[in-house]
Order: structure tokens, then C-alpha cells, then sequence
């Protein structure tokens, strides 16, 4: 009792100047201000929350910033019902009634619904001349907030506690750092309290009164590599660039020569800047003061039509000088003479020298994790890539590989099966289901289509390489025109399943999304699939004897047409399953297949045709090149596309044939 | 170029091509709006002149690929660096005579002009430096020597590589198409200091010429002609004599050339450059006729649509390629333009816009298989010239398996 009223007195004390500042109070809350020390006298049973907006309404109905915060220390001391006020009273939800009693309220066409803040009764409505609404300003609101967090951060709900925790990993400050070290005592959830441990430390790094204590709750985020940690120990490490008169001052971090780590160009427009040296006289300002001057046709004696000649347009300034009638230029000399006199350095915002000297080997040890673990990141990427281009390069390393057939509608093959995705997905609601279904049905679909076109086109070419080529390129062309003409030139969707969604976050730095995984799984699938047909079946014998020799193969009663229509069917009905694949990721459009063509081309001619370890190598090869070229330059994919082939022209010199050739007859030519 | 006796007699076709072209230039210009009766639009004549550039680098890829047997799949990488080579200069000096149409009280010094024009120029990539590739930009003569040394050099140092490790066939395919992707996609980089994707443009306006877009499309409708007859010419003269011969030699069985003593790889670096040559002359006229020039003209595709040009006017002679590239770029363009007339099937009507190429590639795919030898063919069934049919069904399943009606006689 001793103490409230302690602090009664103190509220007062300091909210009578507040009064004396304010502007002149409304008749309602004046009216009130005179109500509220009687009401204070007349209810001594009031106990609780009731008793603390009783003796406090005046400071809580007009509140200053300034003084405002003992009164909400007193009500968040007041017990049950306290934190649901102070939330109301931040969200301008609560009203003053006439009688002088705060009442939470609610808007409605009538008045405002009252409620009781104290247990939480509705308390009838009013219409609105009976109550005037509480306003508290931005900074009034600003204490409430963090007086809130204080109650949230000891709420008996963790997951209020964990929200209060994220409120404040957002926007600490200063003033948050001692209710968190309270309630971390309290704390009975271990994974709440080591995330209050840990929000507490951030904050002592930025907010800490001394610096051995910040020092220390630096070093122990030594390596970490989450991005909390580097926003708080960036600020600390930022620098401006200074001149000084004399020596450097402050929390210098570098003393800068002129000249060696800053250029004279740079050193004097510091000096500028700072208005410790006349503006170097620029090309636009001397043509400007030249033709302020142009007297009948000439300046200073030069006439105008000679002025296109630098060395004319310096003399007549100089004419223009000697009379008076400019500023003269500076000489290097002087030039130099002016940055001799000064200092220039780089120059802590942060004072102390001790925190700042933790805060940059903390964040350079960060660094260096850091880095490791973006090589890990890009290796990842890298190997998502490659099994992307392995996935659509491994159907046309069938037909061009084992066939020697150039098929340059794959890629229309692989928008194909995209499309078949897009349309069961139409019929099918369920994404699983759908992908299960379009999955098989874009094998049969492409494979289908690549059977006709076998036997329709390239049956006929067996013997002209070249003009097969043509021809399915042809077939491309009509193709994608077709699918344009179907469904339109505008993306069509292919969703993935909810449980393909999100990605796999090893750490801030490295994660990978599960699509990439999936792909990363289904190329391994067919690669396993590619060789069991090919090692295990009777299929994949007599493809290898019409691939090694068609004549000797017919001759031991294989049929080579058969063969060749059902690898080019193989071949096509991969294609179709990539298409899906790569539709989950990629916008489905038509122009889907013809994106990745050149580079599947490139995989199977980097590889070596002919054989799916060369397929598989090539993919990994352009993979790791791309994503490592795009490392250095990382605004920049199309220079690392470019630099990119340059590199496969250059390393087709070297191994014309592929990584992994075939030697002996199996290389045929 | 001398033209030695029997060069008519031995290519018959140059005259009457000659004579077709001169008459068809002559046609053209009396019905103009600068020099004749007004019936042909100066967008017409314009579309005309270009498409006689296109003959000209059909007739390149007919030398490299008809006769030489290289498919190449890159020669409208050098056709577009013809036209940005001769875009530099129009943007260049165009630019300079806005700049200095527009200056203050005092005469510019080079350095500012330079500056005025870099921004006027680069502005649009937000840069107003003006990148090194430029130095020569204001000069014409230069500008004209790189629409051949350019595309030339890099042809040399592509086909010296790509020949000397003995990349053939469908690979060399691949890879000029990788060559022409990796410089469109270079282009598109605003790095390159060639505007990105943004390209050059305003190139239809000629610096130094009062005239206007009339008369300016009739005399490069001239220069076109010329150049095409030029090229017709070289090309013939080149097919017609030993080096011809070499050159079919190499198509039909390279090994067997190369065993009998001739070098084959120069016999090909040759050939590409020279073609490469062609077809940047050939992109140097055709550009300032449209008038604007971006990567997106050297895509791959650009490359393949020339060869469906040669294969449907008929590979292995040269008036098979005017013409495949005259009638596809024609038709294309009257198909595409919306003025062909729609087909009504009765439950579905076919827009030609829609379908067009799904035509031409159907089409192409019907001229591959079934007629080899493209519209030029037709001149065959003329002339009654016919190979005697070796046809039949082989007699056993290798490649040089004897056939039946072989067998037989």
C-alpha cells in the first residue's frame, strides 16, 4: 500500500507539468479530470485493476509520453484483466464514460457497447455524446507496446509468448531488453526460453550498456550464420567516410592516403561536400560562363566558330579570368595543396572501439561460413540443374544416341507431355492423384506421337541424317503453332501437390525446394529404368545389336524397323514425362520444350553419344558450369548461358566426340 | 570479275537470271511511287528489296550446304552482325546530325559531341558511355570494311575451329546453332554495348540524304538487285570450274576427297567464310530497308527458317535457292499479314494467321520427304530430265545391299 501510494504521488507529481503543456482539454475530458480524484477518494474497495484506473483515470483519459509510464507499470501490475486493457487502449478502443469509468468499446450504429475491462462483462450500450474515446498519440502508444510485450512475454499461453517473441525479434528496443531478461527466469518451455536466451543476446548486441557485455554477446554468436545475427552486428560495423582538420577522430576504422586507398578525384568532392574547398570549376560551368559572354560573335576575342577546340576554349577562359569576368580554374597544385591539409578516414558510427573490433571478426568468421555453405547451396542448385537437363536430355540421347537421329521436335515432345499435365489437372482436382495419372499418360501420349512420327517421317531418312533433321524440324514448327492455336499463348498452370510445396531449409544459407528433389529423384528413377532395359531386356539387347550393326542384326532375325520404332516411342515417352516435370516448375507454354532443346543437345553432344554414363556426365558438366558462371555474375544468366556454349565450342575442340566416347566398331564412322 | 569465255554457256541459268532480275527491278521501279505509276506502296517495294537480300544469303546457304553439304545453322548470326555493322554508322551519324541540329550558343568540342551522342544513343540502357565497339562508328568506310571483317573473321575463327577437329555432319549443325544462341543471347545483354534487346533503330533514315522513304526504297531496291546479281555471279563462277567439283566432291563423300589428295578442311573454311561474307553483305542492305535490327533476329530458329527457304526451293542449284527464299518469304508474309482470305471447313474456319506455320512446316516436311529437289524440281519435269528410277526394295539389309530391279538387269 505503502508503495502504490509512492507511486501515486510521483504520477502526480510529474503529470501536473504534463497538464500545464497540453492544450486546452475539451469540456468532456475536462470534466472528467475534476471527476477523477473524487472517484479516487470514493471507491476505497475498489481493489485490482478497477482501484488503478480509478486513482490514475486523469493521466490514463489525457496521457503524455512522458508520463505515462509509471501509471502503466501500475496497471500492468494490477493483475487480471490488465494486459486485454492495455491492448484495447493501444488500439483506441477504450472510452471514458461521464461517471469517469473506462469501459473497453465497440462501435455499433447506435453508440459504443460497452464492456467491463475489469472482468470482462458486457456492460449495455451507450450512444456516443455519452462517452468520449481515448486518443492516445504514437508515443503514448509506443510505451503501451512495449509494457504489453512484457505481459506477453510472461503470458501462461506459449504460443502467445512465442508471438510476443517474433514481435520482438522484428522491432526490438532498448527498453525490451529488461522485461526479456525477467521473464527468461520464469521460463519453464526450454525451446521458449533458449529463443528468449537467444532474442535476449541480439538485443544485448545492439542495445547493451556496456561494453564487455555486448562484447561477449557477440563473440557468443561466433559462426552462426542466421540472418537475425548479421542484422544485428551489420549496423555496428557501418562505416561513413570523414574529413577531419586534423587527426582522425573517433571509432576510426581506417586512415585513408589520398591517393593510394582514395582516389583525388574522390578525396576532393569529400572536401567539397564538407565545404572546406571551392567547387572544382566543370566542363558545363565553364561552356556556361563562356557563352554568358559572347560579344559579337566572339568571346574574349575568340570567335564562337573556334570554340569547338578545347584548347581555344581554355584560352578564352583564361582571357575571360584576366578581365574579371570568371572564377579562375584550380591547378593541381592547389589542388593538392588543399588535400595535404586534411585528414581522411573511415569512421565508425558505433563508438566503442572494443565492440566494434568483436562485431567485424565476428562477422568476417560469419563470412567464411557463410561462403562454405553458398558453395554447398550452389552445389545443390547445380545438381538440380543437371538433373533437369539429364531428365530432358536423356530421351533424345535415345533417338540420337543409339538411332543417330537428330529429333528436333523433342523439345515440343516435352511441351507435350506439360500440356498432358495441364489437362488431366482440368479433369482431376486432386494435385496428387492428377500427377500420378498424367505421369503415365504423358509416356503413352509423346510415345505415341513419336511412333508416328517414325513411321510417318523418319523411316524414310534412315539414310539423309541432315534433311531429318529438317523434317522434324518442320514437325516442330507445326506443332508448336498447333499448341499455340489450342491453348493459347499465355502460361497455363501446372500445380504441384501441396506435399511438393516449400523447400528443405538446412540453414539460412542453404536450402532446396522439394520440386528440385523430386526431379533430382526421378532422373535417378529413369536412369536406373534406362539402364535395366537396356542390361536386362530383350528389348534392350536387340537395340544394342541394331545400334552396334542393323545389317548383322537383321541378319540374326531381329527386325531393325520394330526396334527403331520402339526406341524412338522410348525415347519420345521420356520426353513427355520431363515435360511434366519440368511443368511444375516452369511456366507451361508452348514455347516450354524449345527453352531447353540447345541445351539438351549440348548434353547429349558434351556427354558422347551413345551412351547414357556420357548423357549423365554431360548434364552434370553444363549443370555446375552454368550455376558456377552464374556465381560470378549472378545478375547476369544470360552472359552465363553465353559463356556457357563458348565454353562447349571450346571444348568440343578438345574431345570432339564426347566425355566418353565409344572406341572400336561401336563408334561406327 | 572477268568472266572468262563459255561462263554463260557453261551456266546457262546466270543469263536468264539476269534477265529476270533486270526486268523484274525495271518492273518494279516503273510502278513505284518515286519513279512510276504509283501502283506498288513504298511498303510493298521495301518488302521486295528485302526479300532480294534474303535470295542473297539463300544463295550463301546454298553454297555451303547444297553444294558443300555443311548444314549450317548459324548464317543468320552473320547476316544480323552485317546489319548491326552498317546500324552502328546509321545511328551513329543520324545521331550526330540531331545533336548538332540542336546545339547551344557555342560550337561542341569533339569530347562533348561525342558525350551528346552516347547519351542520345545509350540512354535507353542507362549508360552514356559510348562503349569501345563504337570507335569506329563514325565513320562510314570503316563501317563498311566491318560488315565484312567482322562477320568474315569470326567465320574464319569458327570454321578453322570446327574443321580442324573434324566436326561433322549433324554435330557441326549443333554446334553453328550453339554459335548463333550464344551471340544472340550475348546481344541481349545490354553489356554488349549493342542496346540489348533493345537493338538499333531508326535506321531507315539515311544520314546525309535529303531524300525520302520513295525514292530511298527504290534505290535499295537497286542496290539489292545488284548485289543479288553480283552474288548469283561469284556463286556460279565458283560452283562452275574444278573448285565446284571439289566442293560437290566433299558433299557427296568427304573421305574420298580427302584420300585423293585435296584438303579438305581448307576446301570448307573457305567456303564458310566466304558465305559468311555473303550473308553479311546481305543483312548490310537488309536492315536499313526494315529499319530496326535486335538480337531476336539471330535467334537459332532465323538460321533454320533459311535452310526450310533453300531445301523447299531445291538444294544444289542456285536459282532453287532465289527462288525457295522469294516464294516462302512472300507467301509468309501475305499469310501473316492477315490478307489471305480465311478457309471456312464448315465446323471450323482457318485463320491463316493461326495456321500458317503449321502449314509451312507440314509443307516442309512433305518437300523433304517426297520431293528432295523443291520447287526447282519442277524445272526438271520441264526439261524432261529425270534420274532412271534405281528404286525397289534392297535385296539384303545392308546399305550397299544390291536392289531388285539392279539385280535384275
Amino acid at each position: 500500500m505503502r508503495h502504490r501510494f509512492l507511486a501515486l504521488t510521483a504520477a502526480l507529481c510529474l503529470a501536473l507539468p504534463a497538464f500545464a503543456q497540453e492544450t486546452p482539454p475539451s469540456a468532456e475530458v475536462s470534466s472528467s479530470e475534476i471527476f477523477a480524484p473524487e472517484a479516487a477518494g470514493e471507491a476505497p474497495a475498489l481493489t485490482g485493476l478497477a482501484a488503478v484506473l480509478a486513482t490514475y483515470s486523469g493521466d490514463i483519459a489525457k496521457p503524455s509520453r512522458k508520463t505515462i509510464g509509471p501509471v502503466i507499470a501500475e496497471i500492468g501490475a494490477a493483475g487480471e484483466g490488465a494486459p486485454a486493457f492495455l491492448a484495447a487502449w493501444a488500439d483506441k478502443r477504450v472510452g471514458q464514460a461521464k461517471d469517469g469509468r473506462f469501459y473497453l468499446i465497440e462501435k455499433t450504429k447506435d453508440g459504443y457497447a460497452l464492456t467491463d475491462p475489469v472482468t470482462g462483462a458486457a456492460a449495455g450500450t451507450v450512444p456516443k455524446s455519452e462517452l468520449s474515446e481515448l486518443k492516445p498519440n504514437a508515443g503514448v502508444r509506443g510505451v503501451i507496446a512495449s509494457a504489453l510485450v512484457e505481459f506477453q512475454l510472461s503470458d501462461p499461453d506459449p504460443a502467445q509468448r512465442r508471438a510476443a517473441l517474433d514481435a520482438l525479434a522484428r522491432n526490438g528496443a532498448a527498453e525490451h531488453l529488461e522485461p526479456l531478461r525477467a521473464s527468461i527466469e520464469t521460463e519453464a518451455d526450454p525451446a521458449i526460453r533458449e529463443q528468449k536466451e537467444r532474442l535476449e543476446r541480439l538485443l544485448t548486441v545492439r542495445f547493451g550498456t556496456s561494453s564487455e557485455e555486448r562484447v561477449a554477446a557477440i563473440e557468443h554468436f561466433n559462426g552462426d550464420l542466421a540472418l537475425d545475427v548479421r542484422g544485428a552486428l551489420n549496423p555496428i560495423v557501418v562505416i561513413t567516410r570523414k574529413v577531419f582538420e586534423g587527426a582522425a577522430e573517433g571509432n576510426v576504422a581506417q586512415v585513408l592516403r589520398v591517393g593510394k586507398d582514395l582516389g583525388e578525384e574522390e578525396a576532393y568532392l569529400l572536401l567539397v561536400e564538407a565545404g572546406l574547398a571551392p567547387a572544382r570549376l566543370t566542363a558545363s560551368e565553364r561552356r556556361a560562363v563562356l557563352e554568358a559572354n559572347i560579344d559579337a560573335g566572339a568571346v574574349a576575342g575568340v570567335p564562337i566558330a573556334e570554340l569547338d577546340d578545347p584548347a581555344k576554349r581554355n584560352a578564352a577562359y583564361k582571357a575571360l579570368v584576366a578581365e574579371g569576368k570568371a572564377r579562375a580554374a584550380l591547378t593541381e597544385r592547389e589542388i593538392g595543396a588543399a588535400l595535404a591539409g586534411f585528414t581522411f578516414a573511415d569512421v565508425y558510427s558505433e563508438t566503442d572501439a572494443t565492440v566494434t573490433a568483436a562485431a567485424a571478426l565476428a562477422l568476417q568468421a560469419i563470412d567464411t561460413k557463410v561462403g562454405v555453405m553458398q558453395a554447398a547451396d550452389l552445389g545443390l542448385d547445380a545438381l538440380s540443374l543437371a538433373s533437369i537437363y539429364f531428365l530432358a536430355a536423356i530421351g533424345l540421347a535415345i533417338t540420337f544416341g543409339v538411332m543417330g537421329v537428330i529429333n528436333m521436335a523433342h523439345g515440343e515432345f516435352i511441351t507435350m507431355g506439360a500440356y498432358t499435365g495441364y489437362v488431366v489437372q482440368l479433369y482431376i482436382a486432386d494435385y496428387t492423384t492428377s500427377i500420378l495419372v498424367a505421369l503415365p499418360l504423358a509416356f503413352l501420349i509423346t510415345a505415341g506421337a513419336g511412333v508416328a512420327m517414325e513411321r510417318l517421317v523418319i523411316r524414310h531418312l534412315y539414310k539423309r541424317p541432315l534433311e531429318t533433321l529438317l523434317a522434324t524440324f518442320g514437325i516442330s514448327i507445326a506443332l508448336q503453332q498447333i499448341f499455340k492455336n489450342i491453348f493459347g499463348t499465355q502460361a497455363r498452370p501446372l500445380t504441384s501437390p501441396a506435399w511438393l510445396d516449400g523447400a528443405w531449409m538446412i540453414n539460412d544459407v542453404v536450402s532446396i525446394s522439394y520440386i528440385r528433389i523430386a526431379i533430382f529423384v526421378l532422373a535417378l528413377i529413369f536412369l536406373a529404368l534406362f539402364l535395366w532395359v537396356m542390361k536386362r531386356t530383350r528389348l534392350g539387347l536387340e537395340v544394342r545389336a541394331v545400334t552396334q550393326n542393323p545389317s548383322m542384326a537383321a541378319s540374326m532375325g531381329i527386325n531393325p524397323d520394330r526396334i527403331n520404332m520402339l526406341t524412338f516411342g522410348l525415347g519420345s515417352g521420356i520426353a513427355g514425362i520431363a515435360g511434366v516435370a519440368i511443368g511444375l516448375f516452369a511456366k507451361v507454354t508452348s514455347e516450354l520444350g524449345s527453352d531447353y532443346i540447345v541445351q539438351s543437345f549440348m548434353t547429349v553432344v558434351v556427354g558422347g553419344v551413345g551412351n547414357i554414363w556420357g548423357t549423365l556426365a554431360g548434364a552434370t558438366l553444363i549443370g555446375f558450369l552454368q550455376k558456377t558462371i552464374e556465381w560470378f555474375n549472378p545478375s547476369n544468366t544470360l552472359a552465363a548461358q553465353t559463356y556457357m556454349i563458348l565454353f562447349i565450342i571450346a571444348f568440343i575442340q578438345f574431345r570432339p566426340r564426347g566425355i566418353i566416347a565409344l572406341k572400336g566398331r561401336a563408334a561406327g564412322d | 570479275m572477268a568472266i572468262k569465255p563459255g561462263f554463260l554457256s557453261k551456266n546457262p541459268s546466270v543469263l536468264v537470271f539476269l534477265l529476270v532480275l533486270a526486268a523484274f527491278t525495271l518492273g518494279v521501279t516503273l510502278m513505284s511511287e518515286a519513279y512510276g505509276a504509283g501502283v506498288v506502296s513504298t511498303s510493298f517495294v521495301k518488302t521486295l528489296g528485302k526479300t532480294l537480300c534474303l535470295c542473297l544469303i539463300a544463295i550463301a546457304m546454298d553454297l555451303i550446304w547444297g553444294y558443300t553439304g555443311i548444314l549450317s545453322l548459324g548464317h543468320f548470326a552473320f547476316f544480323g552482325l552485317g546489319g548491326y555493322m552498317i546500324g552502328m554508322w546509321l545511328m551513329y551519324a543520324r545521331t550526330r546530325e540531331i545533336v548538332l541540329g540542336s546545339q547551344g550558343a557555342l560550337p561542341p568540342t569533339p569530347q562533348e559531341l561525342q558525350d551528346a551522342i552516347a547519351t542520345q544513343i545509350f540512354g535507353v540502357v542507362g549508360t552514356s558511355e559510348l562503349p569501345a565497339i563504337w570507335s569506329f562508328a563514325g565513320s562510314l568506310p570503316a563501317q563498311l570494311a566491318l560488315v565484312v571483317l567482322v562477320p568474315g573473321l569470326l567465320a574464319l575463327i569458327f570454321g578453322w575451329l570446327a574443321f580442324r577437329s573434324r566436326v561433322t555432319g549433324v554435330y557441326l549443325s549443333i554446334l553453328t546453332q550453339a554459335m548463333t544462341l550464344a551471340l544472340s543471347l550475348y546481344l541481349f545483354q545490354n553489356e554488349s554495348g549493342l542496346r540489348g534487346n533493345n537493338g538499333l533503330s531508326g535506321l531507315q533514315n539515311i544520314p546525309g540524304v535529303a531524300a525520302d522513304q520513295d525514292h530511298l526504297s527504290i534505290w535499295f531496291l537497286w542496290a539489292s538487285a545488284g548485289m543479288l546479281a553480283a552474288g548469283y555471279m561469284l556463286a556460279a563462277f565458283v560452283t562452275s570450274g574444278k573448285f565446284g567439283s571439289v566442293m560437290r566432291g566433299i558433299r557427296d563423300d568427304e573421305a574420298r576427297v580427302r584420300f585423293l589428295g585435296y584438303s579438305v578442311e581448307s576446301y570448307k573454311l573457305f567456303i564458310f567464310t566466304l558465305t559468311a561474307v555473303i550473308a553479311a553483305i546481305a543483312g548490310a542492305l537488309y536492315y536499313p530497308q526494315a529499319g530496326i535490327i535486335n538480337p531476336g533476329e539471330m535467334a537459332p530458329i532465323a538460321s533454320i527458317y533459311l535452310a526450310v527457304w533453300v531445301a523447299i526451293g531445291g538444294r544444289g542449284r542456285l536459282y532453287g535457292a532465289v527462288v525457295g527464299a522469294a516464294f516462302v518469304s512472300l507467301v509468309s508474309t501475305w499469310f501473316t499479314g492477315g490478307r489471305a482470305p480465311d478457309l471456312n471447313l464448315g465446323f471450323y474456319t482457318v485463320k491463316w494467321v493461326d495456321w500458317w506455320q503449321v502449314l509451312l512446316g507440314l509443307s516442309f516436311v512433305l518437300v523433304t520427304l517426297l520431293a528432295p529437289k523443291g520447287l526447282a524440281g519442277l524445272v526438271d519435269l520441264v526439261q524432261g530430265l529425270r534420274h532412271p528410277n534405281r528404286g525397289g526394295d534392297p535385296m539384303g539389309p545392308g546399305d550397299g545391299s544390291l536392289r531388285e530391279e539392279e539385280a535384275v538387269e
